[in-house]
């Protein structure tokens, strides 16, 4: 799991990395070390999704702005003080570079 | 989409309250703590969110949430996975110490139907006293051993005990002492303050989201949360008390769980059993 979560880091440092965004994107999203981000939105593909946040689907209508993205998975309590999303970039769960992998994936959804 | 809703009838039914109290240093704080008034907002919240759940169902967790669990949980209760636990405490209940006297010697009306009163506010000590410390501090006032806290021993003691309190509404009790009221507010406070990696407080999954899945769990509601315990878990292969789910959340959210009984849990068990007074001692309970 941890040696994965390493794995992982140094794939997405890699230049090898932006090339595949989306693929990366998804595993991160899926990781449970990581954006784990099916506890609480079901995602296709994912299995075994929570409920507690909105099913991830048709993305790219609905927030044409990948900057939006950005800032919803970098601290979602900006729009909404109340929410339990996590600030994934706030608390440096994630990295700059991982969001934005992550953000590639979803714009495929 | 649900999730936004939710969260301002939250607000609007609870957190106002709530998180005016914590945003205030309290001897700015301009309205006085009301913990019966929280009560009667906090048991409002939860009769108004989920209008089907009988109020004495909200004891039985997650299996209150919907008619599937419910079904679960009504065919676990047939062969019910807590009954070793609960023959194994009564016996150790019973047995003597090695100096003579026993547990009943440390409770009133000698341990039996008191679970309901727990935890209590000792005047002498100035701090909250659960069960599972008043049972260690019994052994250790009769030259025993103290036993852990999470799980096997203490968790068969305390089933046994809920088992005689079965039905008994939680009867928690905030006497004129000043520092019963603090440690009833720093109890509402570590309950509602996000903390840890992943921001959460303990109401952000059991009062904002009871119901939902959190993967493939159901969220319990906070009204009754503490009623069925300890409980024997599927997931544990075996019981745990209140002491191990307190540190199993605080685990989950990636936080440093504190001490079993430290001040601070001490003082969460009194503000989440005194806002589930008049709700009926179901434990020991069952969950997937
Ligand atoms: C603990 C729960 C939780 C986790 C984990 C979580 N989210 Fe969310 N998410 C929510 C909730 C609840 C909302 C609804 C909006 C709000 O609360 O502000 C939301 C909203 C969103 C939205 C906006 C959706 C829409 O339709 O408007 C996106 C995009 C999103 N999350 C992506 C993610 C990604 C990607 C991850 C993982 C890296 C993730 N979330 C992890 C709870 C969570
Ligand atoms: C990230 C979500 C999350 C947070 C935050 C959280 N819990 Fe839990 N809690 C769970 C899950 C999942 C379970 C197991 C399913 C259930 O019974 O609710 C659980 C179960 C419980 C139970 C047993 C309920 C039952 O009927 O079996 C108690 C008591 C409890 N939590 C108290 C707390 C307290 C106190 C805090 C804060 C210190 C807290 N929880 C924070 C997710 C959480």
């Amino acid at each position: 799991m941890r040696a994965a979560a390493v794995a992982f880091a140094m794939l997405t440092a890699g230049p090898a990395a932006a090339q595949s965004g989306p693929a990366d994107g998804q595993k991160l999203a899926f990781d449970r070390g990581k954006g784990n981000c099916l506890t609480c939105h079901e995602i296709t593909g994912g299995d075994l999704p929570g409920t507690i946040g909105p099913k991830l689907e048709n993305i790219k209508s609905k927030y044409p702005d990948r900057g939006d993205l950005v800032a919803i998975l970098t601290d979602e309590t900006r729009r909404n003080p109340q929410t339990v999303m996590p600030p994934f970039g706030r608390n440096r769960i994630l990295t700059e570079q991982e969001i934005n992998a992550i953000v590639d994936f979803l714009q495929t959804l | 989409m649900r999730a936004c809703a939710l969260f301002s009838s939250v607000l609007t039914a609870l957190g106002f309250a709530v998180f005016v109290a914590t945003a205030l240093p309290p001897a700015r704080a301009a309205d006085a703590p009301d913990p019966a008034a929280d009560a009667k907002a906090f048991r409002d919240y939860f009769v108004k969110k989920f209008p089907k759940v009988k109020l004495d169902d909200f004891v039985n967790g997650p299996y209150s949430m919907n008619e599937d669990m419910r079904k679960q949980w009504e065919e676990k209760e047939q062969f019910p996975p807590y009954e070793f636990a609960l023959e194994a405490g009564k016996e150790m209940f019973a047995t003597p110490f090695k100096n003579g006297k026993s547990y009943a010697d440390c409770f009133a009306n000698g341990g039996i139907g008191v679970r309901q009163n727990y935890p209590m506010f000792d005047e002498k000590e100035g701090k909250v006293v659960t069960l599972e410390l008043a049972l260690n501090r019994c052994r250790e006032a009769n030259g025993e051993k103290p036993y852990s806290y999470v799980k096997d021993e203490m968790a068969s003691l305390t089933a046994y005990m809920a088992f005689t309190s079965r039905g008994k509404p939680f009867d928690i009790k905030i006497p004129a002492d000043p520092r019963a009221l603090e440690a009833y507010q720093e109890g509402k406070r570590y309950f509602y303050t996000r903390r840890g990696q992943l921001n959460f407080s303990c109401a952000t999954c059991h009062v904002q989201s009871p119901g939902e899945r959190i993967r493939a769990e159901t969220l319990a509601p906070a009204l009754g949360i503490l009623n069925a315990m300890p409980i024997y878990r599927s997931e544990w292969s075996g019981m745990g008390t209140i002491s191990r789910r307190f540190t199993t959340c605080n685990s989950q959210i990636r936080g440093v769980p504190l001490e079993p009984q430290s001040d601070e849990y001490r003082n969460l068990e009194y503000y989440l059993s005194y806002v589930s007074n008049g709700l009926p001692i179901s434990g020991p309970g069952a969950r997937p």
